[in-house]
């Protein structure tokens, strides 16, 4: 008698702790998945509230006008968006070269003495706060300059630029099929031949989208342009080649005259808008945040869109 | 003459230059070597120029820049400048942020790597790192005329008066709230919202790595699914996933559009999270290109410098942590 007496005891405290245990396991896990829908309401209440706001006050003259003083209308922020691709081919410049060749190194010897420190520092360098990335760009090149420039604005943003442009191209390496590595080296063609005319080629177009991924940080960067590319409301590049042809330079001078001096560029400007009091400002402070998401989501979303196809067809 | 000696010195010029450079192989070598260099050397001047064009502030000022005082001035007509004001605003939001992102980043990641069916798993990656992606402008932009009076005001005016009225804690809960809601409080919230997508990312990514045998074990012991997450695949992650909190908090650290957008830049006495503050990173942006005195732009470098240091060895010891997962996996998964 005594023993089913303590089996029943023993099955209901059982039924009780398991009773408890999934009751448990059931609000835990569910909890988890209502922690990533309220992580995620952020993202659609910015991207919906900036395609309303923007959307509202968006205009053609915003992209073909330069900013006109307060009280007189129309005008809108061409400065800003050619000082954007002015900085962001400079950085493509400065960080593209370099960056991809490093990669190749960290692809080829990743466990060298070089290599471990190479990644080692890609992955610090990733983690710089970007406004100590201006200070850097501030003291190597606007005070050897003596000025701000678009210049400085590029080399700072090519700073920002290189952790993500080696990272992304060395595992777009890793991912080419060793065979085929090994293919081109056993038809006799030099290491370097393979690298550049079989393995590259072969992960070309993830490498590209790398490099859309990091423009799209760069160019969504503020702080290091503060006081780099400082912010110039007379920035046209048109009419400086118009000039230019005029007082007919060469191309050289007038590429230079169009990287020596500050520069804007949408999020700055954006900046400057927003702490500024009047409506008028404000309204194209969310007009540039409404052109700048709209460029910086469609590249991610185009970028991840094409290395998710490209990783299947390789692994496929 | 014997045929077979083919000595280097008969052969044509060309051939004997190509193979003595392998036929390219050398200089291609040279090349990746020295941009490896060239990045390696970027990564260290970063730090050696700060260092070099703070020379005067760290010299005049000493240790008394970064300790921390109850009555730090900074005063650039009278270049005094005691940086404890900016060094406290930075640590407190971050660490505020950090304590509210960690539970959250938990739940993403588990769910992401643990639950979520796989037909969902790459959109909500996909929507987590949308998150990180929009500029820190936009998140300061939202902050300002959304964010601020419709969440942190009534949730700062809420803290208040409830913890407000503990005693010792009160200190942090002081008020009034500013009508605008701008604040510490607001500067957390933001940074919060921002190093979400990088601890979950991490996090989940230190998960996946994680053997299955661990969980499988633990559910043929009859763990429940949560009891085998929370006592056996977190506890074994768990040097990463610090790894991955540390990552966030450096880049809380470093954060500063939205923060300065949002926390109200003003340098006061009150140590209070409900009140505005400044933060390190965004006294540099408000000031340094306006700066006039050699001695002012000098100590926002010398700022700048600290922060650089402060997030170096965040991001080493992080990166050490989450490699340390990482290896240890492996060799057991091998094994």
């Amino acid at each position: 008698m005594t023993t089913t007496r303590f089996h029943q005891l023993i099955f209901e405290n059982q039924a009780r702790l398991s009773g408890r245990r999934k009751v448990v396991n059931a609000v835990m896990l569910s909890l988890t998945g209502v922690l990533t829908i309220i992580a995620l309401i952020p993202l659609f209440w910015i991207v919906g509230y900036v395609l309303y706001k923007g959307g509202s006050s968006i205009n053609l003259a915003f992209f073909t006008q330069l900013p006109r003083p307060l009280g007189m209308e129309g005008g809108g922020v061409l400065n800003a968006i050619e000082g954007t691709l002015v900085i962001s081919i400079l950085a493509c410049i400065f960080a593209i070269p370099p960056g991809l060749l490093a990669a190749f190194y960290a692809e080829r010897f990743p466990n060298t003495t070089l290599g471990v420190a190479l990644r080692f520092s890609t992955d610090v360098l990733s983690g710089v706060p970007s406004i100590v990335i201006g200070l850097f760009a501030y003291a190597v090149v606007v005070k050897t300059q003596g000025h701000f420039s678009a210049l400085a604005g590029g080399v700072a943003m090519a700073i920002l630029m290189l952790p993500t442009i080696i990272r992304t191209t060395e595992e777009m390496l890793k991912l080419v099929p060793r065979t085929l590595r090994e293919g081109s080296l056993a038809m006799g063609a030099p290491e370097w031949k393979t690298s550049l005319n079989v393995v590259f080629p072969a992960a070309i177009s993830g490498i590209i989208t790398g490099f859309l991924l990091a423009i799209s940080r760069a160019a969504g960067e503020t702080a290091p342009l503060l006081f780099t590319a400082l912010g110039n409301e007379r920035y046209d590049v048109g009419s400086m080649i118009t000039s230019g042809i005029a007082q007919k330079q060469g191309i050289f001078q007038i590429i230079n005259r169009i990287i020596d001096q500050p520069a804007d560029s949408l999020p700055l400007t954006l900046w400057k808008y927003a702490q500024q009091p009047y409506p008028e400002r404000i309204k194209e402070s969310w007009a540039a945040a409404l052109v700048l998401m709209i460029i910086i989501l469609l590249i991610n979303i185009f970028a991840r869109l094409w290395v998710e196809s490209r990783r299947r067809a390789l692994r496929g | 003459m014997n045929k077979y000696s083919l000595t280097s010195n008969k052969l044509h010029w060309t051939k004997r230059f190509q193979r003595t450079i392998r036929h390219g192989d050398i200089p291609w070598q040279v090349i990746i070597i020295l941009m490896s260099i060239l990045i390696i050397i970027v990564m260290f001047s970063i730090g050696v120029m700060l260092w070099r064009d703070s020379t005067t502030a760290r010299t005049q000022f000493g240790w008394s820049f970064i300790i921390p005082t109850a009555d730090a001035t900074w005063d650039p007509v009278n270049s005094i400048f005691q940086s404890w004001p900016f060094i406290y605003g930075t640590l407190l939001t971050s660490i505020v942020a950090i304590i509210l992102a960690i539970p959250v980043s938990l739940g993403i990641a588990i769910f992401l790597a643990e639950l979520c069916p796989e037909k969902l798993r790459l959109p909500l990656n996909w929507l987590v790192e949308l998150l990180a992606a929009i500029p820190s402008v936009i998140y300061g932009l939202w902050g300002i005329f959304v964010f601020l009076p419709v969440v942190v005001a009534p949730v700062g005016e809420f803290l208040l008066n409830t913890l407000g009225r503990v005693p010792l804690i009160n200190v942090l809960f002081t008020g009034p709230v500013p009508q605008s809601g701008s604040s510490r409080l607001a500067a957390a919230f933001i940074l919060m919202i921002m190093i979400i997508p990088t601890i979950s990312a991490v996090t989940r990514d230190v998960l996946l790595s994680i053997p299955s045998d661990q969980r499988e074990a633990a559910m043929a012991l009859g763990a429940t699914k949560w009891e085998s997450i929370w006592q056996v695949v977190l506890p074994f992650g768990m040097s990463g996933i610090l790894g991955a909190v540390i990552l966030g908090l450096g880049r809380a650290l470093g954060e500063t559009m939205a923060v300065t957008m949002v926390i109200g830049n003003s340098i006061e006495g009150s140590p209070s999270l409900l009140r505005p503050g400044y933060t390190m990173a965004s006294v540099i942006a408000n000031e340094f290109a306006e700066a006039v005195t050699t001695l002012h732009t000098e100590a926002l470098i010398e700022i700048g410098l600290t922060l650089f240091f402060i997030t170096l060895l965040l991001n080493m010891v992080a990166r050490l942590l989450v490699w340390s997962v990482a290896r240890r996996t492996t060799i057991e998964a091998r094994a």
